[in-house]
């Protein structure tokens, strides 16, 4: 092991500017050999500016980059991986349809025969227990499985540092688990880990070292094993943390929003059918629906607010029958939905915040009299959500793309919710916003269920759901699991079921992903 | 040295109206330099093409003339391009739309009254959209490209016109010519000012301008185009029908150029010929991107391009152009203004290290 004091990574006074902002600002650290270090900051925070320049994808503006002591320019991703800096992106860059050997071929740099490549993979597979056929096509893995390509594949190089990009954002529970053991190795055989991401338990799980960032400044380097979740959190939002403030002895009234054999055939290659999913929201109940990214979850909310057509009698809402109305029908009955993507999706990017508010309440709120908008009625509308939510913006006529993504989703929760919706689905709520901007439309979620709607939060974000939520099912492969209490279910018993595990044994069934695990 | 197109964060407001202005100038130094190579007085030429139009007050009344039915048509390719609807066929619909007056013309040749031309009026517009509906309906079935069927319709429609005009709409008056017969007063546009060219289809033109900017800047239904062309995903969510709305603008689309072809023929024209396709349909489209798909900006694009026109007829007589130099000029005029619109939108970025193998 190597045990030199000098620094296997370091960074001084690393600066980057882009137009409009200061994304890294004099940031400066050291990664020493077999030490996991983690990058921690909120969305925003620079982090993966940072990590672009280690890598070579960008260059910083000022500063330098030491690697074992030496200053060097890392001028492209292929001169980092020559250097021995390898990198696990969050997002995949795999081809469905080829196999997992054809795939790790075509990522490196020099051509190796295959049979060579194949025993090369198989002795990196064995060492760090990464269970995976090198036959197997890529669209019948699950996503830990995927991200096993990606970490063989920067593995091949024999790394003394390896960058992991928010590795744990798609996994199951058991999958980081067996992601922190393979880790875990590597450090202890000598390689420098960066990991990057914003969940303060993993970091205490797994870090020697943490380095914040805020507002692409350093904020502190601290051990976090002696840092509480709570202060590493309020360093890296740099304010006081705000709970949910739930009523005390909530109940439930009648069932408000019952969705019943509902199935959807996908239209998409790669996209999940859904297959007989049910559920029944309560009035003043927060329904979660957890699961790994891409097991339906998107098909799900175009299903319910009717996006896409679905069989009348799959969706009740106060038990009428709602599944043969369209978009427009659902909402002026009082169901409101707010869709995982802001830009392009929930919002029309170039338009106003008034125009916006037009978008989706117009109906409801009577913004539309003989086929003319009234304008001074979306405007109102458009001001009183900016107030209520506190949305910073400079008026109804700032253009939605002009707002920060928290802001933004501020503002489409508020749009929504302002009108005072019978029922309310939303997914991903606080995907991509800062700390403060998620605690406030938490409280706003919480809020309006306090008044008697039915809310289903549609989330990947486990913790999210697990403080917000009445009660919970889990996704997986288009079906949706029995719903269990909050409070009395295990996060085992959850992470099983995101993992494909489903309800009783005869009904048992357990996914590719699952099938290959390996124990921790 | 390798280059890559590189999107601008935030595309300037200002860049984007200087643009058409831009390509304007760039036509006419182009212009000037090509005309000069091929041997005339290039810049006499640009001068006489662009100049000529509006210093000759005898030149005004053309330019209203020209300018009417390429407002008319670029207003309704405005809409569709809004939508992100390509509809190439305002060439057909055009033609489209004066069979269709053209049809009610030689039922009524014995008749009076206020009423023909109206009647014409409105037989045209739906001809328009009926041809417009074809590929409305074949692009929200079977999900054809429009652009295509567009496109093959204008060559369909001017056959049929030959085949009419050659058949049983030929005036068996006109020793064997390929024409109908002359339109009665009643079923022509009537002269604004007597002793002057300018017809009715002028203000018009002004009108249907006026009426689509507050359709598209006030209505649902301009507000449903804006949403499904800027942002298709978000118009599903706001409740708005893709196919609705590409049904919608097709047919407002196929109405206005119909409208602009049954004016063409009852005012100018007053009798249909082979030669009554000018292009103004090809041209419109244009009109409708120098104009910024804005109604207004298509009033003052189509008086650009109808000093092209006229200029261009001017410097035929004059200078002993070609008579092909208007399309030159025309042509010069939309590729450098896509081009323009490109550079506002993104910027030339030299690669400087090819990054291989990399994620992101």
């Amino acid at each position: 092991m190597d045990t030199s004091p000098v620094p296997r990574l370091e960074l001084r006074g690393i600066t980057k500017r882009f137009p409009g902002v200061l994304a890294n600002d004099n940031v400066g650290f050291a990664v020493m050999p077999g030490e996991i270090h983690a990058l921690l900051g909120e969305n925003g925070a620079g982090k993966s500016t940072l990590v672009k320049m280690i890598y070579g994808i960008m260059q910083p503006d000022a500063g330098e980059i030491l690697w074992n002591g030496q200053p060097v320019t890392v001028a492209n991703p292929k001169a980092a991986r020559r250097l021995g800096i390898g990198m696990v992106f969050q997002h995949f860059s795999l081809f469905e349809a080829m196999t997992v050997l054809e795939n790790i071929a075509l990522g490196l740099d020099a051509k190796v025969p295959q049979r060579e490549l194949e025993a090369k993979i198989r002795a990196v597979m064995q060492q760090y227990g990464l269970l995976l056929d090198p036959h197997r096509t890529v669209s019948t893995l699950s996503v830990g499985e995927r991200q096993r390509i990606e970490i063989v594949r920067a593995l091949l190089l024999n790394p003394s540092l390896l960058i992991m990009d928010e590795p744990t954002s798609v996994l199951t529970p058991q999958e980081v688990e067996q992601l922190f053991v393979v880790l875990r190795q590597l450090a202890k055989e000598g390689c420098s880990i960066l990991y990057i991401s914003h969940k303060l338990h993993e970091i205490k799980a797994l870090c020697d070292t943490a380095t914040i960032l805020r507002g692409g400044k350093l904020v502190d380097t601290c051990d976090p094993k002696v840092e509480t979740s709570r202060s590493m959190a309020e360093k890296m939002i740099g304010a006081g943390l705000k709970d949910i403030v739930k009523g005390k002895d909530r109940s439930f009234g009648a069932a408000r929003f019952t969705v019943r054999e509902l199935s959807v055939k996908s239209d998409s290659q790669f996209g999940t059918s859904l297959d007989r999913i049910g559920f029944e929201v309560r009035a003043g109940e927060i329904l979660g629906i957890a699961g790994v990214a891409g097991n339906g979850q998107n098909e799900l909310l175009l299903a319910l607010d009717g996006e896409i057509p679905v069989g009348a009698d799959a969706i009740l809402m106060d038990g009428k029958p709602i599944g043969a109305r369209n978009t427009s029908e659902r909402r002026r009955l009082g169901l409101c939905a707010v869709p995982e993507e802001r830009h392009g999706h929930a919002a029309v990017p170039d338009f106003t915040l008034a125009d916006n508010s037009v978008l989706t309440a117009r109906d409801r709120l009577g913004m539309v009299a003989g086929g003319l908008i009234n304008s001074g009625k979306a405007k109102t509308y458009t001001g009183d959500v900016i107030s209520a939510f506190s949305v910073k913006a400079q008026g109804h006529g700032s253009a939605a793309n002009s707002l920060s993504g928290g802001n933004l989703q501020k503002y489409i929760m508020g749009r929504e919710i302002l009108q005072n919706p019978g029922v309310l689905v939303v997914s991903q709520p606080t995907w991509g916003v800062d700390a403060g901007a998620a605690a406030a439309i938490h409280q706003a979620i919480v809020d309006l269920a306090a008044q008697g709607t039915a809310v289903v939060v549609i989330s990947q974000d486990l913790d999210e759901l697990l403080s917000l939520c009445d009660t919970l099912a889990v996704i997986n492969g288009g079906r949706l699991s029995q719903k269990k209490v909050v409070g009395e279910v295990s996060i085992e018993e959850i992470g099983l079921l995101m993992g494909g595990v489903h309800g009783t044994a005869e009904e048992t069934h357990i996914t590719a992903g699952a099938a290959h695990a390996v124990p921790a | 040295m390798q280059f890559r197109l590189e999107k601008r964060p935030q595309p300037s407001q200002l860049m984007l109206y200087l643009a058409p202005v831009l390509a304007v100038l760039l036509t006419m130094v182009v212009g000037a330099l090509l005309f000069s190579a091929l041997g005339y007085d290039g810049i006499g030429a640009v001068l006489e093409i662009f100049t000529k139009p509006l210093t000759n007050p005898l030149k005004w009344q053309d330019l209203g003339v020209k300018a009417a039915p390429l407002i008319i048509i670029a207003v309704g390719l405005s809409i569709a391009y809004r939508a992100n609807v390509w509809n190439i066929g305002a060439e057909g619909q055009y033609v489209a739309g004066a069979l269709g007056g053209t049809a009610v013309v030689l039922l009524t040749m014995k008749m009076q009254g206020p009423w023909i031309l109206p009647t014409m009026i409105i037989a045209g517009m739906l001809a328009g959209m009926a041809l417009a509906a074809i590929p409305a309906f074949l692009k929200t079935r079977f999900d054809v490209n429009e652009i295509l069927t567009t496109l093959m319709l204008n060559y369909a429609i001017v056959q049929l016109l030959y085949f009419l005009l050659r058949t049983s709409w030929k005036d068996p008056m006109a020793f064997g010519f390929p024409r109908t017969a002359l339109f009665t007063a009643s079923q022509s546009l009537p002269y604004l000012w007597p002793g002057t060219i300018l017809h009715w289809g002028v203000p018009i033109a002004g009108i249907v301008a006026i009426i689509a900017w507050f359709v598209m800047g006030r209505s649902v239904f301009g507000f449903q185009v804006r949403v499904v062309g800027s942002a298709p995903n978000a118009a599903r969510y706001g409740g708005f029908s893709a196919n609705r709305t590409v049904w919608l603008v097709m047919l407002v689309s196929g109405a206005l150029a119909g409208l602009a072809g049954v004016l063409e023929a009852a005012g100018p024209f007053r009798q249909l010929v082979p030669a009554f396709p000018t292009g103004y349909g090809f041209t419109a489209i244009i009109v409708a991107f120098l104009g910024r798909l804005n109604p207004f900006g298509c009033v003052i694009a189509g008086l650009v391009l109808a000093i092209s026109y006229v200029g261009g007829e001017v410097a035929q007589t004059t200078l002993g152009l070609p008579s092909a130099a208007t399309g030159i000029f025309q042509g010069m005029l939309l590729f450098f203004l896509l081009a323009g619109d490109v550079f506002v939108r993104y910027r030339l970025r030299p690669v400087v290290a090819r990054a291989q193998g990399e994620a992101a």
